[in-house]
C-alpha cells in the first residue's frame, strides 16, 4: 500500500476519532460528576446538528450576504448554546430528580429521551425523515497528491475540535469552576459541605457536555455535508464505548477511546481480508475484549469506589 | 356576564350544532347506505425511506377516494394504512394485525424487500390476498408458492439486467460495487455482478456496508485507489446520499450509479442539485407521464392536494389498490373469492400498463426505465441532455 493511501486512511481515522472523542467527553463528564450514563447523548449530537442547520437557514434568510466564516461562528454558537440549555433542562427535569432512584432508572429514562428527541426531529422538522444537506461553510480548498487529498476544511474542523477539548480540559484542571466540578466528582456530599453549589455544578457539567455534543453534530454536518435524524444512535453507542474503553470519568480516556475506536473501525475496513461490512462487528468485538482485559478502561478513574 | 342566561344559551347552541351536524351527515351519506369494506395498505410511513412509503400511501388512498366518489360503486371502501418502518419486526406486527382483522379483505403492502420477505407467510396463513406495490426482491414472489401473494412491480432481476447492459453499452468497463448488507442490497449486488459479467464488465471490488452506516471514507478511499469507471450502489436513498456526498469529499472520480431505491426526490434534496447531477438510477415501470394512465393519475393526485409527492412507486400502489377494488366490485368482499379472481384474471389494463400475474403472482410485464439527474430533477435518460450529447457522464 502506498504512502499517500495510508495517509489518507490515517486522516479519515483522525477525523472520525475527533468526532467520537467529542461525544465520549460528554459521556465521561456526566459519569464523572454524577455517576450516570446519559444514553440520549448521541441524539443530543443529532439535535445539535439540526439546530445548527436551522440557524443557518434563518441567517441565510435574514442576512443573505453573510460571509461563511461569520455564518459558521453563529451556527456553532447558536447550536452549542441551545444544546447547553437542553443539557441543563435535562439535568434539572430528569437526572437530578432521578438521583435517589436506582441508576437503572436514569439509564432507561435517558434512553427513552433519546428516542423522543429522534422521533421529534423526524416528525416535526420539515421533511425530517429525509437526509438533509448541510451547507459547506468551510473553504473547499484541497491539496491533491496521488491518492491523498488534504482538505483544508478537515484541518480546520480537526483543530477546532481539538481546541474545544483542550479548553474543556483546561477549564476542569485550571479554574476554580473546574475545581468545583472535580470536587463534586470526587465526593458530592463533602463538596456541598465545603460550600460548592451542587446543582449549579451539575448544570454546568451538562451544559459543557451537551455543547461539546452540539459541536460534534456540526462537525459531523460539515464533514459529511449531510445530517439525518438517525445519526445519533450509532454515534451514541460508539461514544459510550469509547468513553468506557478509555476509562469512564477520565477526559484523557475519552479522547484515547474515541481515537482507538476510529482506528479499529478504519483497520476493520482496510486491513481485514473479509468485507468491510464487518468493520463495526470487528471494532465492537475488540471493545468487548478490551473490557475483559481492562474492566476499568485504559485510564481508570483515580478514586475507585470502595464498597 | 349574566350567568343566569348561560344554560339556555348553551342549550340553544347545542341544538343548533346537532341540527347542523345532521344536515352535514345527511348530505354526506347517499340515499342508500352501502356496505363498508376495509382495504389495507402497509408501507414505511416513518423513517429514512418514508418519503416513498407516504407517496405510496397517498396513491393507494387516492384509488379508494376516487372509488368512493363513484356513484356506481357497490361498496363503500374504508382505507386502513399501517406503518412498517421498513423494519421486518415492525412489519410482521402490522401484517399480523391486518391479516387477523376479518374486515380487511385485501391488502397492498410493502416497499421494503426485507419486510415483505418476512410477512408473505403471514398473508398465506391468514388467506389474505395481497398485491405488493414496491418491494423488488425476487424471493417475495419466487421463493414460495403462496397463492395469496402477488406483486405488481417488476423485480430487481429485470432492473439489474438492464442496468448492466446499459452501463457497458456506454463504454464503462470497471465497476466498484457497494451494497447495504440487507437481503435487498445483497441481491442487487448479486444480480448486477451476474449480468455485468455477461456483458463484459469487470468488478474491481465489492464493499458491503451496514444500513445505518454514516462514514464511508475508508471504503471510498479504497475505491479511489482502485480507480473504477463506475461506483455502483445497491441500497436505499439515505445511504446513497451519504456515499455520493463522501465520494466528492474523498475525491473519487467515477460515475455514480444507483438502483431503484435511490430514485426519489429526497435523494436530490439530500445532496443538493450540484452533487446529484449526473447520478443514474434504474427502475421498473415507466415515468408517470409515460404510463398509459399517467396523465390521469398525475391529475387526480394533484387534485387531492396531498402534502407529499407520489414518488416513483406511487402509480404502482394506485394500480394495485385499483385492481383489488375492481375485483371486489365483481366478486364481493370475500378474501377467497378475491384471491381466486386475481389469480385467474389473465391480462388486464391498469395505469401502469398491462398487468398479468404468472404462477407465482409476479407481474410479468416489466418495463425498465433509466433515469439521470439533470438540473435537480430525475429525467428519463432518453429525454435527457446526456443522451442527446449536450452533457456527458463522468469519465466519458
Amino acid at each position: 500500500m502506498d504512502f499517500g493511501l495510508l495517509t489518507q486512511f490515517a486522516i479519515n481515522g483522525l477525523m472520525l476519532g475527533m468526532m467520537y472523542a467529542l461525544v465520549a467527553v460528554g459521556f465521561t463528564l456526566f459519569f464523572g460528576v454524577l455517576d450516570v450514563i446519559v444514553f440520549s447523548h448521541g441524539d443530543v449530537v443529532m439535535v445539535g446538528g439540526f439546530a445548527g442547520l436551522t440557524t443557518f437557514y434563518w441567517l441565510d434568510a435574514i442576512y443573505p450576504g453573510l460571509s461563511h466564516g461569520l455564518m459558521l461562528l453563529w451556527v456553532a454558537l447558536a447550536s452549542m448554546a441551545s444544546m447547553a440549555l437542553l443539557g441543563i433542562v435535562m439535568a434539572r427535569t430528569m437526572i437530578l430528580r432521578l438521583r435517589s432512584a436506582p441508576p437503572l432508572n436514569t439509564l432507561l429514562a435517558t434512553m427513552m429521551l433519546g428516542t423522543v428527541l429522534r422521533e421529534a426531529v423526524r416528525l416535526f422538522y420539515p421533511n425530517g425523515s429525509n437526509p438533509k444537506p448541510f451547507p459547506a461553510l468551510l473553504p473547499d480548498w484541497s491539496l491533491d497528491m496521488g491518492h491523498l487529498s488534504l482538505r483544508l476544511d478537515n484541518l480546520i474542523l480537526f483543530s477546532l475540535g481539538a481546541l474545544l477539548i483542550v479548553s474543556i480540559h483546561l477549564l476542569i484542571t485550571r479554574t476554580r469552576l473546574g475545581m468545583a466540578i472535580r470536587a463534586v466528582a470526587q465526593d458530592a456530599e463533602t463538596a456541598r459541605i465545603m460550600g460548592v453549589n451542587f446543582n449549579a455544578i451539575v448544570f454546568l457539567t451538562f451544559a459543557l457536555g451537551s455543547a461539546a455534543a452540539a459541536f460534534a453534530g456540526i462537525m459531523n454536518g460539515l464533514y459529511y455535508n449531510e445530517i439525518n435524524f438517525g445519526m445519533g444512535l450509532l454515534l451514541g453507542a460508539i461514544g459510550f464505548s469509547a468513553a468506557v474503553i478509555g476509562g469512564l470519568g477520565n477526559i484523557y480516556g475519552a479522547i484515547l477511546g474515541g481515537f482507538a475506536f476510529a482506528f479499529l473501525q478504519t483497520l476493520g475496513a482496510v486491513a481485514l481480508p473479509f468485507a468491510s461490512a464487518y468493520k463495526d462487528v470487528f471494532a465492537f468485538g475488540v471493545v468487548i475484549l478490551i473490557m475483559a482485559w481492562r474492566p476499568t478502561g485504559f485510564i481508570a478513574e483515580k478514586t475507585s469506589e470502595r464498597v | 356576564m349574566d350567568t343566569r342566561n348561560a344554560p339556555r344559551t348553551g342549550l340553544r347552541h347545542g341544538l343548533k350544532l346537532v341540527a347542523a351536524l345532521l344536515m352535514v351527515a345527511m348530505a354526506a351519506v347517499p340515499a342508500l347506505a352501502k356496505e363498508t369494506v376495509k382495504v389495507g395498505f402497509i408501507a414505511p410511513l416513518t423513517g429514512g425511506v418514508s418519503a416513498n412509503g407516504i407517496g405510496g400511501r397517498n396513491s393507494a388512498e387516492l384509488a379508494v377516494i376516487l372509488r368512493n366518489q363513484d356513484p356506481k360503486a357497490k361498496y363503500h371502501y374504508e382505507f386502513v394504512a399501517m406503518d412498517d418502518e421498513c423494519k421486518p419486526n415492525i412489519g410482521v406486527q402490522a401484517a399480523t394485525k391486518m391479516a387477523s382483522d376479518k374486515d380487511v379483505v385485501a391488502l397492498v403492502p410493502h416497499y421494503c424487500s426485507a419486510v415483505a420477505l418476512s410477512t408473505v407467510k403471514i398473508y398465506h396463513r391468514f388467506g389474505l390476498p395481497v398485491i405488493v406495490w414496491g418491494a423488488v426482491h425476487p424471493g417475495i414472489t419466487y421463493d414460495n408458492d403462496f397463492k395469496e401473494v402477488h406483486r405488481i412491480n417488476g423485480t430487481m432481476i429485470n432492473q439489474n439486467e438492464e442496468a448492466a447492459r446499459f452501463m457497458t453499452a456506454q463504454g464503462y468497463k470497471t465497476f466498484a460495487v457497494m451494497h447495504d448488507t440487507t437481503d435487498y442490497g445483497k441481491s442487487h449486488k448479486d444480480y448486477f455482478t451476474k449480468y455485468l459479467a455477461e456483458n463484459g464488465g469487470t468488478v474491481v471490488g465489492v464493499f458491503g456496508v451496514t444500513s445505518d452506516q454514516q462514514d464511508f471514507t475508508a471504503e471510498l478511499t479504497k475505491i479511489k485507489a482502485l480507480n473504477p469507471d463506475v461506483v455502483y450502489f445497491g441500497g436505499l436513498t439515505p445511504l446513497g446520499v451519504r456515499i455520493r456526498s463522501q465520494m466528492e469529499k474523498i475525491g473519487v472520480n467515477a460515475q455514480f450509479e444507483g438502483v431503484s431505491g435511490i430514485k426519489s426526490d429526497s435523494f436530490i434534496e439530500g445532496l443538493g442539485p450540484e452533487l446529484a447531477e449526473g447520478c443514474l438510477s434504474f427502475i421498473e415501470g415507466a415515468p408517470v407521464e409515460k404510463l398509459p394512465g399517467g396523465a390521469f393519475f398525475a391529475k387526480a393526485y394533484e387534485e387531492q392536494k396531498f402534502a407529499q409527492p407520489a414518488e416513483a412507486y406511487g402509480p404502482f400502489a394506485f394500480a394495485a389498490m385499483n385492481l383489488f377494488l375492481d375485483t371486489i366490485e365483481k366478486v364481493g368482499p370475500d378474501r377467497k373469492k378475491i384471491d381466486k379472481a386475481i389469480n385467474t384474471m389473465g391480462s388486464v389494463d391498469s395505469i401502469v400498463g398491462k398487468v398479468a400475474f404468472d404462477d407465482h403472482g409476479q407481474n410479468t410485464v416489466a418495463t425498465i426505465s433509466k433515469y439521470v439527474v439533470q438540473d435537480g430533477k430525475w429525467v428519463v435518460w432518453e429525454d435527457s441532455e446526456y443522451a442527446g450529447g449536450k452533457r456527458s457522464l463522468v469519465k466519458k
